[in-house]
């Protein structure tokens, strides 16, 4: 099965082993993913404000490449999947929005919105199966205690993304049991890590990223997975004394596919 | 620039529309980033309603909003304040030599592990 | 040809003021048909109606247009003196010169012309109108009562008092309702079971009474009067005129882990059960999902310890109907499902609870005994936080909660939080509002009390989440009027949830006919002054059906709609409103389209046999209105493609005579 597939700016550079794990995995789940040739950054964050055009075109000519080619596309940065998929919503429900930005792209030929978007998450859930996944696996993840890191750019806002029940999640708990471990439901899994405001008050990220980091120890967590470099980025940063990894590559662990043979 | 136009024009970039506000204070009560600001989200949707915009343009409170969006789930009017916040940090940055954040500051930020992600979201929220 | 009246009225200056109304008098006079005309100050008065019956018998009038106010206003006055005067009722037209003219112009000229072309309208269609006579149907002088909680138990002994049989049918095992699962009730704080058992008791002990349990209502066929209902009664595997509600099955029963719905899930019961020691009636019930005996055919216990020999593990459901002359629709509420409110954790934390699961924690005889101890560990806690309007007042595109404000939140809140400072005096509470909203008798008062003597502390400002961590509830909120953002580490956490009508509510009104809002309440008749009747004919409305209300105003409620039932079963024939649909059986080409807009499920199709032109028979697929259900709403006459259907008073030509008129 072939999907576009689109890994965004962090996961050629700082976060190689997002990216890496997450091919890999696919392969060995019989998924094939087609990098989008010439893509540029998503932008990194949505802009709510509708008035904001060009700095969505990057966004709508990624959905397109994969229109293009008759393909869902799959995203696996939780900040790019938020981007592309708030985008993909306003091409399809804001009629202003998607004729200026028509408009701008007349010459390359105009998009309308149909392209399909799944997180890699998603695509796990609803096109591999969490069940066919646990039949997949060759090192079950037994005795771990994980804790999912879902933050907020993949769940919110709960009526675009529509990824899960945006207040209490269960797509990377299911996919931490067919690993074979055992999840770990702690209530800040879904609030903010401090985000890009790191730049701006590392002391606000600080306390963010701890308040995570000590619930999801308190409820006895011994590692926390997430899909999005800047929250692993700001956990580490700031006191994680459990690894943090993506969960691209625990995936990896699992299927036993994390050793490169080839490398 | 005209109080009344102001708040047109955030009301419309935004989208939001703040009469549907019932001060409930959820947004507040759930906002991450509440002690670091002056102005919280329920604030900003009052001020904004009430065309008292001027203050909220100059406060740091306009970049200490992490945009995750807590307050627009959260929200049981349907208000979305986030948005609203935007619409006035837009406002803020789109005056002529607003820029909050230039390409000179951000050796100073660096360190081996930032990702690209954390600089490319922090030029597109605190620069035009 | 008809000799026509005409009353000018000028209502005082109300009409007078902008309609010329002695130019309104001779225009008319030379309408087709009008053979006297004139003005008087107040037609309704003695004196106007005095001046109708005389010009009358003076003039032979057949038929009267009364130009006046609205016909909602006098109406019915006219018709009664049309009556004294020896006409039928139904000659009489109203051409409403206040409301739709007077009132609304300003200009004489303009109002005059207008009203002068609402009286030709008039006058139009009474030289068309024929005499009517409502037809009568006789009135089954029962009455059933859907629903067996304080609403319907209420309404049914009221019923039953006044000397009319009734049925309460109930869907749970027991009547009772969810008042039975309360713990004391506000502003008195009175015991609900120690009030509410009595009359569980009483009902059963009446001798009008009888009580489907376990039981629904599943077909409603009839109308006002006549109500032919279905009622299923669900097997419970006991037969209940025997089983003495002793309990030993119940004490017996090896299937033991069985979630307790009367305690909310918060303990266990046995497979065979009695929801709770003063149920009503006493006796047990088998429940099938759970039953090792009736899944896999061992076990038995229960049959072998019982004494009455009651057990049945072969009894079926049965359907029962029954014909009544009113309908009381008393189906109550449930709490909403938190399912979609998980920043308040509830399905993350057994110590976040919702109201009613409280009420249960402090009953005596819920799972606690009445001692408050959090459901995770069963330790005692000292820190409680309170938060309201979960639910309830939230917009319609948040896509959660309820739009409406669920009205018993507040006291029912402050009630819970008094009554933990006053047991538990080491406990710290709070409670979160929007509002506080206590329009009641005693009620403001009863929630002062609760922060100045009981020092419950009061925050203006909402929960944003909430976080379980270790033992502890992180509750995250804000408090505006301090400006602060406050996080309480609580070691318990009520979610006042909001109400919605009963699942059960939606079918029954599809049953019933009967209208209901965006919201699934019923809805009233009128709003303000008939608040207990449905539209539907002989269906009432009786508690929180119809929208959320306390106890007290349940009652009232409760009692109002059963003075309406009495009412109406008081009488031994009902006279019909003969404005009613009928169909032209030789034009009607049983095309079923008028059966599908009736919104009485008034029209029915039925084969009959046609004599033809040829002298042969066929049998052909008729429309055919039932007078007695009929409300004269026109829906089917309009929708009618042959124009077969037409509506007695207000015929098609009746109408376009008036449009005629108007036009012309």
């Amino acid at each position: 099965m072939k999907f576009s597939y689109f890994p965004g700016c962090t996961l050629k550079n700082k976060a190689k082993d997002l990216d890496r794990y997450a091919i890999r995995s696919a392969e060995a789940l019989g998924i094939s993913l087609e990098e989008i040739e010439n893509w540029q950054c998503c932008g990194g964050v949505f802009t709510t404000a509708r008035d904001e055009i060009a700095t969505k075109l990057s966004s709508v000519r990624i959905l397109k490449a994969a229109k293009d080619k008759e393909q869902d596309l799959i995203t696996v940065c939780s900040a790019c999947h938020n981007v592309v998929k708030q985008t993909n919503n306003a091409m399809q429900n804001d009629a202003e929005f998607s004729s200026k930005v028509n408009r701008y792209m007349a010459s390359e030929g105009g998009y309308d919105g149909s392209t399909t978007v799944y997180h890699y998450l998603e695509m796990l859930r609803d096109i591999v199966g969490f069940d066919a996944l646990r039949e997949k696996v060759v090192k079950p993840l037994s005795g771990k205690k994980i804790a999912a890191y879902y933050g907020c750019l993949l769940l919110r806002p709960g009526s675009v993304m529509k990824m899960d029940d945006p207040e209490n999640p269960t797509i990377m708990e299911d996919m931490i049991r067919a690993m074979g471990a055992e999840p770990v439901i702690y209530g800040n899994r879904n609030e903010c890590c401090g985000g890009y405001v790191v730049m701006e008050s590392p002391e606000l990220a600080k306390k963010k990223s701890g308040d995570v980091i000590r619930n999801a120890k308190a409820q006895g967590a011994d590692m926390i997975i997430t899909a999005c470099p800047l929250c692993k980025y700001n956990l580490m940063k700031n006191g994680a004394d459990v690894p943090v990894v993506y969960f691209t590559e625990l995936l990896a662990e699992a299927l036993g596919v994390k050793e490169d043979t080839n490398e | 620039m005209n109080k009344k136009y102001l708040r047109e024009d955030i009301i419309r970039m935004s989208g939001v529309n703040p009469k549907k506000c019932m001060r409930c204070g959820k947004c507040s009560g759930t906002c991450p980033a509440y002690d670091e600001m002056e102005y919280h989200p329920h604030q900003f949707v009052s001020m904004v309603e009430s065309g008292d915009i001027e203050p909220l343009l100059e406060s740091d409170s306009l970049y200490r909003c992490l945009t995750c969006f807590a307050c627009v789930e959260r929200c049981p009017r349907g208000v979305e304040p986030a948005k609203l916040i935007e619409a006035v940090r837009l406002t803020a940055i789109r005056r002529q030599g607003a820029n909050r954040l230039t390409p000179n500051d951000i050796p100073a930020m660096l360190d081996d592990e930032i990702p690209q992600q954390a600089l490319v979201s922090a030029f597109r929220k605190y620069t035009k | 040809m008809q000799r026509i009246g005409v009353f000018v009225c000028w209502c005082g200056s109300n009409i007078a003021g902008t309609v010329d109304v002695v130019a309104v008098a001779e225009a008319l006079k030379k309408e087709p048909g009008v053979v006297f005309s004139t003005d008087y100050q107040y037609m309704c008065s003695q004196a106007g109606q005095d001046l109708i019956v005389s010009s009358v018998k003076e003039h032979n009038l057949t038929g009267l247009v009364i130009c006046s106010c609205s016909p909602r206003m006098h109406e019915a006055t006219f018709r009664k003196t049309a009556q004294v005067a020896g006409l039928n009722p139904y000659m009489v037209e109203i051409a409403n010169i206040r409301e739709q003219c007077s009132w609304v112009h300003k200009d004489m000229p303009i109002g005059t012309e207008k009203a002068i072309i609402l009286g030709k309208a008039a006058v139009a269609k009474v030289n068309l109108n024929a005499p009517l006579t409502p037809g009568e149907s006789p009135v089954t002088k029962r009455a059933l009562v859907i629903g067996g909680g304080i609403a319907g138990i209420q309404t049914a002994l009221d019923i039953a008092d006044a000397g009319f049989p009734v049925d309460i049918v109930e869907k749970k095992p027991t009547i009772g309702g969810k008042m039975a699962q309360l713990d004391k009730t506000f502003p008195t704080l009175d015991c609900a079971a120690c009030i509410l058992t009595p009359k569980m008791v009483d009902v059963a002990q009446h001798e009008n009474i009888r009580i489907f349990s376990y039981s629904e209502v599943t077909d409603v066929k009839g109308f006002i009067g006549n109500f032919d209902v279905t009622i299923k009664k669900n097997a419970r595997f006991v037969n209940e005129d025997i089983c003495t509600g002793c309990g030993d099955c119940v004490t017996k029963c090896p299937q033991k882990k069985v979630p307790n719905e009367f305690n909310l899930g918060m303990d266990n019961r046995s497979a065979i059960y009695i929801p709770f020691a003063q149920a009503v009636p006493k006796v047990a019930t088998i429940d099938p999902a759970h039953c090792t005996m009736l899944k896999t055919g061992k076990c038995g216990v229960c049959s072998k310890v019982c004494k009455a020999n009651a057990i049945d593990y072969t009894q079926k459901d049965e359907f029962i109907t029954e014909r009544y002359g009113a309908i009381v629709v008393a189906t109550g509420f449930d709490p909403i499902s938190m399912d979609k409110f998980d920043e308040f954790a509830y399905n993350q934390s057994k110590d976040v609870i919702t109201s009613l699961e409280f009420e249960r924690l402090t009953n005596a005889a819920g799972p606690t005994a009445g001692k408050l101890l959090r459901p995770s560990d069963g330790e005692h806690p000292h820190k409680i936080v309170f938060v309201q309007c979960v639910g309830s007042r939230c917009d319609s595109c948040a896509e959660k909660g309820k739009e409406y404000c669920s009205k018993i939140c507040c006291m029912y809140t402050a009630k819970h939080a008094m009554l933990t400072r006053d047991k538990y005096p080491d406990t710290e509470v709070y409670v979160f509002y929007i509002d506080v909203r206590t329009p009641g008798k005693n009620f403001d008062e009863f929630y002062r009390r609760a922060v100045e003597e009981y020092d419950v502390h009061y925050i203006k400002g909402m929960v944003g989440k909430i976080t379980p961590e270790g033992k502890k509830l992180m509750v995250r909120a804000s408090d505006l009027l301090d400006g602060k953002q406050l996080n309480i580490d609580a070691d318990l956490v009520v979610l006042a949830t909001a109400i919605e009508p009963d699942k059960s509510a939606r079918s029954l009104a599809t049953m019933l006919t009967a209208s209901m809002d965006t919201n699934d309440f019923f809805t009233e008749a009128h709003p303000k002054l008939r608040p207990v009747e449905s539209p539907t004919a002989g269906v009432f409305l009786s508690g929180t059906c119809q929208g959320p209300k306390d106890i007290p105003e349940t009652v009232s409620q409760a009692g109002a709609a059963a003075s309406k039932v009495i009412g109406l079963l008081a009488k031994d024939k009902l006279k019909g409103n003969p404005c009613v649909a009928s169909s032209d059986e030789l034009m009607c080409n049983g095309c079923s389209s008028c059966e599908k807009v009736c919104p009485y499920g008034a029209i029915t199709y039925e084969n009959k046999e046609f004599r033809m032109p040829d002298r042969t028979t066929r049998v052909r697929r008729v429309a055919s209105v039932n007078p007695a259900v009929c409300q004269g709403c026109g829906c089917c006459t309009v929708t009618c493609p042959s124009g077969a259907m037409d509506l007695r008073g207000f015929m098609n030509e009746q109408i376009m005579a008036e449009v005629d008129a108007i036009c012309k």
